[in-house]
């Protein structure tokens, strides 16, 4: 696009024109929107993860049946003009189930996310900030709780506090923690070698301020493309914690749980397995080409043309 | 020591020495290759020492590794040195405490040789060029934007620039809002790490100029850390030309392009390419790349010397005084100077 410019027609000590980078107004935002409006697996995703949220939006104030209904005379209902996808082996109506279940694999997943988030990166930012024996004692801790399975993991806490939906939470978000500890301490330490960096200190600003000011700001967008990655696991992570019966309990509904159910009855009505599996999927794959799409939106080798 | 102590009297009194470096040493150990051995250990700086008066520049030129960079920092009291004193206006630099080093930061500032990188690519121009006010955060936004945009007028930047991010502007330009946030707590000192060598020719010369001009208008002192001579020899008053952390040779400009009297000196001069029509193209003979580390005897640049004799390995050559303000440690100084010299054949 950038022709020779002719600088030798320039006076030397003359500031360079304007012209010599085009300006764009603002942080070219729109460059940025017209590119995620043309990013296909950002699209896709986008739409198959706002399908999730808004369903589980959506749960919170109308469901065609209430979710918690036992009807046993309808038990077992093939898709109707009442019952859209038919109603389970209690004779609750699936739509309204898949609804509330949304509802609860975004919780699990916002939460223990959330957890491995704030921890994993707060951590990973001061042991990049401090070095030495910190870094080491930080690191060589994730590497701990990363070398534990997860399930084992959540199995020993289900032991220990009980089965449920916060057991399932704090098992998937302890999980996460050293996951975003390690992204977050290699982004960030790639960052401190950079000399803006050293211009922030020969400025006289402490390791909390340019952490603050100029690690995290760079390091935000890894984090978010992590996170729409680790939201997909820890959606999965909650199903198959629900499905073994360590994590959602009955009542409630969650995917898992419905995938646990439809499983003795696998013979009789294959489609109960099929609902949840394809709620499963459908979030789990929204969230990855999201992330991937997010990624390749933020690559500051596409967004900024040096 | 006592230095510390007198420091605020010794503030007020009017004070010639702006800058003064000494015996300055940094050893940086080495990861362990052998777990029964002691840490290899690295002398970067091997006891340099310099003084730099008020409105006068210094110029460091040395091959890569020869802790130009090193010494760049440590005098920017970004590392501690292992021994040796920086002082800067009569305060030792390194012992100052936390809180002090950062108000004292004020006096010198720096400049970085990546214009890319030095730049946080997040950031606006208004926020990186006031960051050394915001590092102490006592000037209200006003103000700030009116000091900023002030000393971008001053490095030929527009006011209208304020709110652009890096990646708007072109390498020189970038240079310039480096040296836009060095100037903007009016300092006494700035470090410049190689401040050219990442721009286009004729960019260079823009920003050399700059430097230049800011120099005539505010009386500043530049430290330029640069491999190329002929930058250092338009921007300085005095050149100092290290060679694995040590200084070889000290001196004016013309002193050194016209009678240097270190053989390594000589080797930077004669390695200047030169455009010879007609001349047959000659390759230079391969540069060792001596080590930096201690146990050696002798001087450290016998091994690549044409000069080197028995004295020069066994004996360190101190520093002598070759002439008015120049200084050379070479054992054989006196015959390097009766050489014909280079720097005709450069102009």
């Amino acid at each position: 696009m950038n022709g020779v410019q002719p600088t030798a027609a320039m006076p030397f000590d003359a500031p360079p024109p304007e012209a010599a980078v085009p300006s764009k107004p603002g942080r070219s935002g729109r460059g940025v929107l017209q590119r995620a409006l043309r990013h296909r697996s950002f699209m896709i995703g986008g739409v198959l993860t706002l399908l999730v949220i808004s369903a589980a939006l959506l749960s919170t104030i109308w469901t065609p049946w209430p979710a918690y209904e036992i009807d046993l005379a309808h038990k077992l209902n093939p898709p109707s003009a009442m019952h859209w996808l038919g109603t389970d082996v209690l004779g609750r109506d699936i739509v309204s189930l898949l609804l509330v279940g949304a509802r609860t694999s975004i919780l699990v997943g916002v939460i223990a996310v959330g957890i491995g988030l704030l921890a994993g990166a707060s951590l990973g930012l001061i042991a990049a900030a401090r070095k030495g024996w910190i870094e080491e004692l930080i690191m060589r801790l994730g590497d701990f709780t990363f070398a534990f399975p997860a399930l084992l993991s959540a199995i020993m806490l289900a032991a220990v506090a009980g089965a449920g939906m916060v057991t399932s939470i704090a098992a998937i978000g302890i999980f996460q923690i050293p996951i975003f500890l390690r992204i977050t301490r290699g982004s960030a330490n790639a960052i401190w070698a950079r000399e803006f960096v050293l211009a922030a200190r020969v400025a006289g600003k402490g390791k909390f301020r340019i952490t603050i000011e100029h690690v995290l700001p760079n390091i935000l967008s890894i984090l978010i493309v992590q996170a729409t990655i680790q939201f997909a696991l820890a959606i999965l992570a909650e199903a198959a914690l629900s499905y073994l019966g360590l994590g959602t309990q009955p009542p409630q509904p969650s995917w898992g749980r419905m995938l646990n159910d439809a499983q003795s009855l696998l013979f009789q009505s294959p489609l109960l397995a099929v609902y949840p599996g394809l709620a499963i999927a459908t979030a789990v794959l929204g969230l990855n080409l999201l992330g991937d799409g997010l990624r390749d939106l933020f690559d500051p080798r596409l967004s900024r043309e040096r | 020591m006592s230095q510390t102590a007198n420091a605020p009297a010794a503030r007020a009194e009017p004070e010639p020495l702006l800058l003064e470096v000494s015996d300055l040493v940094q050893r940086y150990t080495l990861p362990r290759e052998n777990l029964f051995q002691p840490a290899p250990q690295v002398l970067a700086l091997n006891g340099v020492s310099v003084q730099l008066t008020a409105g006068k520049s210094l110029g460091v030129v040395g091959e890569s590794g020869s802790g130009k960079s090193t010494f760049a920092r440590t005098v920017m009291a970004l590392e501690t040195p292992t021994s040796g004193s920086v002082k800067l206006l009569g305060r030792d630099l390194h012992r100052l405490s936390i809180d002090e080093l950062r108000r004292a930061r004020c006096d010198f500032q720096m400049v970085f040789q990546d214009p890319y990188g030095s730049l946080d690519p997040r950031q606006t121009v208004a926020r990186i060029v006031a960051e050394p006010l915001t590092a102490f955060g006592r000037v209200d936004r006003a103000e700030q934007r009116d000091r900023v945009a002030a000393v971008l007028k001053q490095v030929g930047l527009r006011g209208a620039d304020l709110d652009k991010y890096p990646h708007e502007f072109s390498g020189g330009q970038r240079q310039r809002i480096a040296i836009a946030r060095a100037l903007i707590t009016q300092p006494k000192l700035i470090v410049a790490d190689e401040p050219v060598s990442a721009l286009d020719v004729s960019v260079q010369a823009q920003v050399l100029n700059l430097l230049q001009d800011l120099q005539d208008e505010f009386g500043l002192s530049y430290v330029l850390i640069s491999h190329d001579l002929a930058v250092v020899e338009y921007l300085c008053d005095e050149i100092a030309v290290i060679y694995l952390g040590r200084i070889v040779e000290q001196g004016r400009p013309e002193d050194l392009f016209n009678r240097c009297a270190h053989p390594y000196t000589r080797a930077l001069l004669e390695a200047v390419p030169q455009a010879r029509p007609g001349r047959e193209r000659q390759r230079r003979g391969t540069q060792v790349i001596a080590s930096q580390s201690r146990g050696s005897t002798g001087c450290v640049y016998a091994g690549r010397c044409p000069y080197a004799d028995a004295q020069c390995r066994s004996v360190v050559p101190v520093a002598r005084k070759m002439g008015p303000d120049h200084y050379a440690a070479c054992h054989h100084a006196e015959t390097i100077m009766a050489l014909p010299a280079v720097a005709d054949e450069l102009r």
